[in-house]
C-alpha cells in the first residue's frame, strides 16, 4: 500500500511543472497544457484524499473538475484561435495589448 | 369687492397670453395689440369702479393668497385698496391704458411689438400690485418686479450697445437703493415681528427710543429704519446721489419713458414715503434727510435740464427734478401736496414724453433740439398738447402743475424755519422749470427749421392712435389740478388724502392761511412767467444771446452740459476700481488659484499614473508569476499565523 504521502508529493510536483510551464514558455498551445497539468495535480490530491478519508465525494468532484476542463479547453482552444487569426502567432511575448 | 382682483390681473392675463404665444407658437406678431389694450382699459373701468365704491364705502381688502405661515409670520398677498391707493390705481391705469393705446401707432412695425406689448402687461400688473400692497413684503417683492420690467423696456431695442448698457446702468444704480430699502424691511420685522401695515404702524412707534449702534455711532431706531426706506425711494425715484439712471432710460421706446421713467415707477418712491408716512414721521432727523434731499435733487436736476441737447433727457431730468419737489413735499409733512404732485406730474409729464415721441416718430428717431426746429404748423396737435403740457408743468395757472407746486411750495413756506430755504429752493426751480421747457418748445416748434433735408421732407403728424391719447392728456394735465383747489370746501385731494397722510392731523389745512396764500402764489407764478419770458427772450427774441451766455461763462455751462460729471465721479470712483479689483481677482483668484487648483489636481494624477502604468508590461506570463507569488506569499503568512 503506497502511503498518502507519496500520492501529495506526486501532485506537488506536477503542480509546480505546471506553474513552471505557465511561467516560462512562450506557446499559448503549451501554457494551456500546462494549466491542465495542474488542474489534474488537485484531481490526483482529491482522488488520495477520497481514498484515504473513505469519502466518495472527492472522487465526485474529479469527475466535475474533468467535465469543467474539457470545457476549458474548448473555450481555450477557440480563443487562441481567434487570437491566431488576428495575429498570426501563439508566441505569448507578441501578444501585448495590455502593456499601459 | 372681486371685480378688485380684475384690476392687476386684467394686464397681467395679457402679459401671459401674449408671452405664451410668443414663446409657444406663431406668436401674436403685430395682433398682440388686440390683446393688450382692451386689459388695460378693462383695468382702467375697474379702477373707477374702485375709486367710487372706496369714496363712498371706504377702504375695502381683498385677500388674494396666502404665501407663507411660519409661527406668528405670515406673508400674505392681496389687494387692498384705500383713498391713496385708489388714486394711484387711476393714474397707473389712466396712463397705462393711454400708453398702450399710443404705442400701437409708434411701435408699428417694431420687431419686438408682442413682446413690447407683453412687458408692458406685466410691468402695469407689477405696478398695480405695488401699490395695491398692504403689507411691506408684497411692496417689495413687486418694487423689484417694477424694476425688472423697467429694465426689460430699457433694453427693448437691446442689440443697441447704449440701450443694453443703459438697462444695466439702471438695474444696477437701483440694486444699491434696494439695498437699503430691503435692511429697512428687515430692520422692521426685527423691531416689530411683522410687516403688515397696520401692524407696523402702530407698533413701530412704541420702538421710538431704542437706539442702535451702527459703526461706532449711536442711531435711533426709527430714524435707521426711515434712512434705510428713503434709501429705496432714493434710488426708484431718481434722487440724488442716485438719479444718473434715469436721463439714460431714455434709451428705451418713448412711451415706457412716459409710463414707466415718469408717470408710474419712478413715482414709486414717493408713494412709499407717503404710505409709510407714519414710519416717517417718527423721526424728524429722517424727515430732514429726504427734504433736503428732494429740494437739492429738485434744484440740481433743472440746472442740468438747462442745457441738454436731447430733447428726451431734457424731459428726463425735468422729471427727476419734478420728483425733488415731490420728496421734498414729503419730507416737510406734505404729503397729501407730494402725492397731488404725483398725480399732476403723472398727466402733464406722460403728455411731454408722448408729445416728444410724436416728434421723434416724425422725424424719423431725430432726437437732438439742434436739428429740430420750425415744426409747429407741420404738427399742429403734438404741437398744441406739448404747449399745455409745459405751460401745466411750468405751473401757469390756472393748469394742472400750477396748484400742486403751488401747494407744496406754501407748505414749505409755512413749515418755517428750514422751510423758507426750501421755499427758495423751489421757487428757483419754478423759474428754471418755466425756462428749460419753453427753451425746448422753442427749438422745436418755433424758429427757422435746422432738419436734414432727407427727413424734412417726410415730417408727418402722427396717427389719430397717437395724437388722441395726446389730446386725452392734455385735457387731463388742465383740468386735474382743479381736484386740489385751495380753497376750503373745495380741496378734494386734502378731503380723499388728507386724513390717510396727515397722521394726528398734525399739519394745518393751507386754506387757513389766506392772507398770506395770495402773496406767495403770485412769487410762484412770477418765478414761472418770467422763466418763461426769459426763454422766449432767449430763443426767439435774441437766438445769438444763448450762445454768447455760455461763452461768457464756459465753466458753468460746461458743468451743465455734463450733468455736474456725475457720471464721470462715479466711473473713476465706482466703476473703474470695481473693474480693476474684479480684473484682479480674476487673474489672482481665479485663473491662478482656482483654476490652478483643479488643473493642478489633474496633472498630479496623470504624472502619478504615468508612474503606475510602467508595472503593466503587457506580458501575460508577469502578471502570472505576481499571481503565483502573491499566493505563495499570503498562503505563508497563513500557515505561519496558524
Amino acid at each position: 500500500m503506497v502511503p498518502l504521502s507519496y500520492y501529495v508529493m506526486l501532485s506537488t510536483v506536477v503542480f509546480l511543472i505546471g506553474v513552471v510551464g505557465v511561467l516560462i514558455r512562450r506557446n499559448i498551445i503549451v501554457l494551456l497544457l500546462s494549466i491542465e497539468l495542474m488542474l489534474n495535480a488537485a484531481n490526483i490530491n482529491f482522488v488520495a484524499f477520497s481514498h484515504y478519508l473513505r469519502n466518495l465525494n472527492g472522487q465526485v468532484f474529479v469527475f466535475f473538475v474533468l467535465t469543467v476542463a474539457a470545457a476549458e479547453v474548448v473555450v481555450g482552444l477557440a480563443i487562441i484561435i481567434a487570437l491566431y487569426r488576428g495575429k498570426a502567432t501563439v508566441q505569448i511575448e507578441n501578444i501585448n495589448l495590455m502593456k499601459g | 369687492m372681486t371685480t378688485d382682483a380684475l384690476i392687476p390681473l386684467l394686464p397681467f392675463a395679457a402679459f401671459v397670453v401674449i408671452g405664451l404665444g410668443d414663446l409657444f407658437g406663431r406668436g401674436f406678431g403685430s395682433r398682440a395689440h388686440w390683446i393688450a389694450v382692451p386689459a388695460a382699459f378693462g383695468s382702467l373701468l375697474f379702477s373707477l369702479i374702485a375709486f367710487g365704491s372706496v369714496l363712498s364705502g371706504g377702504p375695502h381688502d381683498l385677500p388674494l393668497y396666502t404665501w407663507a405661515v411660519s409661527g406668528s409670520f405670515r406673508a400674505s398677498i392681496g389687494i387692498h385698496i384705500d383713498a391713496l391707493t385708489a388714486v394711484m390705481l387711476l393714474l397707473v391705469t389712466i396712463v397705462s391704458a393711454l400708453v398702450h393705446l399710443y404705442s400701437v401707432g409708434y411701435m408699428r412695425g417694431d420687431r419686438g411689438y408682442a413682446r413690447f406689448f407683453a412687458y408692458l402687461g406685466l410691468f402695469t400688473f407689477s405696478m398695480l400690485m405695488l401699490v395695491t400692497a398692504s403689507n411691506l413684503l408684497q411692496l417689495y417683492v413687486f418694487w423689484e418686479a417694477v424694476g425688472l420690467c423697467s429694465y426689460l423696456l430699457i433694453a427693448h431695442w437691446y442689440e443697441r450697445p447704449a440701450a443694453a448698457a443703459a438697462a444695466t446702468k439702471a438695474f444696477l444704480v437701483n440694486r444699491v437703493g434696494d439695498f437699503g430699502f430691503a435692511l429697512g424691511i428687515f430692520l422692521v420685522f426685527r423691531l416689530v415681528g411683522s410687516l403688515d401695515y397696520d401692524r407696523v404702524f402702530a407698533e413701530l412707534p412704541k420702538h421710538a427710543g431704542e437706539v442702535i449702534t451702527v459703526a461706532g455711532f449711536d442711531v435711533q431706531a426709527v430714524t435707521l429704519v426711515a434712512l434705510l426706506l428713503f434709501m429705496g425711494a432714493v434710488g426708484k425715484s431718481a434722487q440724488l446721489p442716485l438719479h444718473v439712471w434715469l436721463p439714460d432710460a431714455m434709451e428705451g421706446p418713448t412711451p415706457i419713458s412716459a409710463l414707466i421713467h415718469a408717470a408710474t415707477m419712478v413715482t414709486a418712491g414717493v408713494f412709499m414715503i407717503a404710505r409709510l408716512i407714519p414710519i416717517f414721521s417718527l423721526s424728524a432727523a429722517a424727515m430732514s434727510v429726504v427734504a433736503a434731499t428732494g429740494a437739492a435733487t429738485a434744484l440740481f436736476a433743472a440746472t442740468i435740464a438747462l442745457t441738454q441737447n436731447d430733447i428726451k433727457r431734457v424731459v428726463a431730468y425735468s422729471t427727476v427734478s419734478q420728483l425733488g419737489y415731490m420728496v421734498m413735499a414729503c419730507g416737510l409733512g406734505a404729503s397729501t401736496a407730494g402725492i397731488f404732485h404725483l398725480l399732476t406730474h403723472g398727466a402733464f409729464k406722460a403728455l411731454l414724453f408722448l408729445g416728444c415721441g410724436s416728434v421723434i416718430h416724425a422725424l424719423a428717431g431725430e432726437q437732438d433740439l439742434r436739428k429740430m426746429g420750425g415744426l409747429k404748423s407741420r404738427l399742429p396737435v403734438t404741437y398744441w398738447t406739448f404747449y399745455i403740457g409745459a405751460l401745466a408743468l411750468a405751473g401757469i395757472p390756472p393748469l394742472a402743475g400750477f396748484f400742486s407746486k403751488d401747494e407744496i411750495l406754501v407748505r414749505a413756506f409755512l413749515s418755517g424755519g428750514a422751510g423758507i430755504l426750501f421755499w427758495g429752493v423751489g421757487v428757483a426751480t419754478a423759474f428754471l422749470t418755466a425756462f428749460y421747457i419753453f427753451r425746448l418748445i422753442y427749438a422745436v416748434f418755433h424758429g427757422a427749421s435746422r432738419l436734414d433735408p432727407k427727413t424734412a421732407a417726410s415730417v408727418h403728424e402722427s396717427p389719430p392712435v397717437m395724437t388722441v391719447p395726446l389730446v386725452v392728456l392734455a385735457v387731463l394735465s388742465v383740468t386735474v389740478g382743479w381736484a386740489g383747489l385751495p380753497i376750503q370746501g373745495l380741496n378734494g385731494i386734502e378731503a380723499v388724502l388728507g386724513p390717510l397722510l396727515s397722521p394726528g392731523g398734525s399739519s394745518e389745512p393751507v386754506s387757513g392761511q389766506a392772507s398770506l396764500l395770495l402773496p406767495l402764489m403770485g412769487i410762484s407764478v412770477a418765478a414761472a412767467l418770467s422763466g418763461w419770458m426769459t426763454a422766449r427772450y432767449f430763443y426767439l427774441t435774441r437766438p445769438e444771446l444763448p450762445e454768447r451766455l455760455a461763452t461768457r461763462a464756459p465753466a458753468l455751462y460746461r458743468l451743465s452740459l455734463n450733468k455736474w460729471y456725475f457720471d464721470e465721479l462715479y466711473d473713476r470712483v465706482i466703476v473703474r476700481p470695481t473693474r480693476r479689483l474684479a480684473d484682479r481677482l480674476w487673474r489672482t483668484v481665479d485663473v491662478h488659484t482656482i483654476d490652478e487648483a483643479v488643473n493642478g489636481v489633474g496633472r498630479e494624477t496623470l504624472a502619478g499614473a504615468r508612474i503606475l502604468r510602467l508595472i503593466q508590461s503587457g506580458q501575460l506570463q508577469h502578471y502570472a508569476l505576481v499571481m503565483m507569488v502573491g499566493t505563495f506569499v499570503i498562503l505563508t503568512v497563513y500557515l505561519i499565523v496558524q
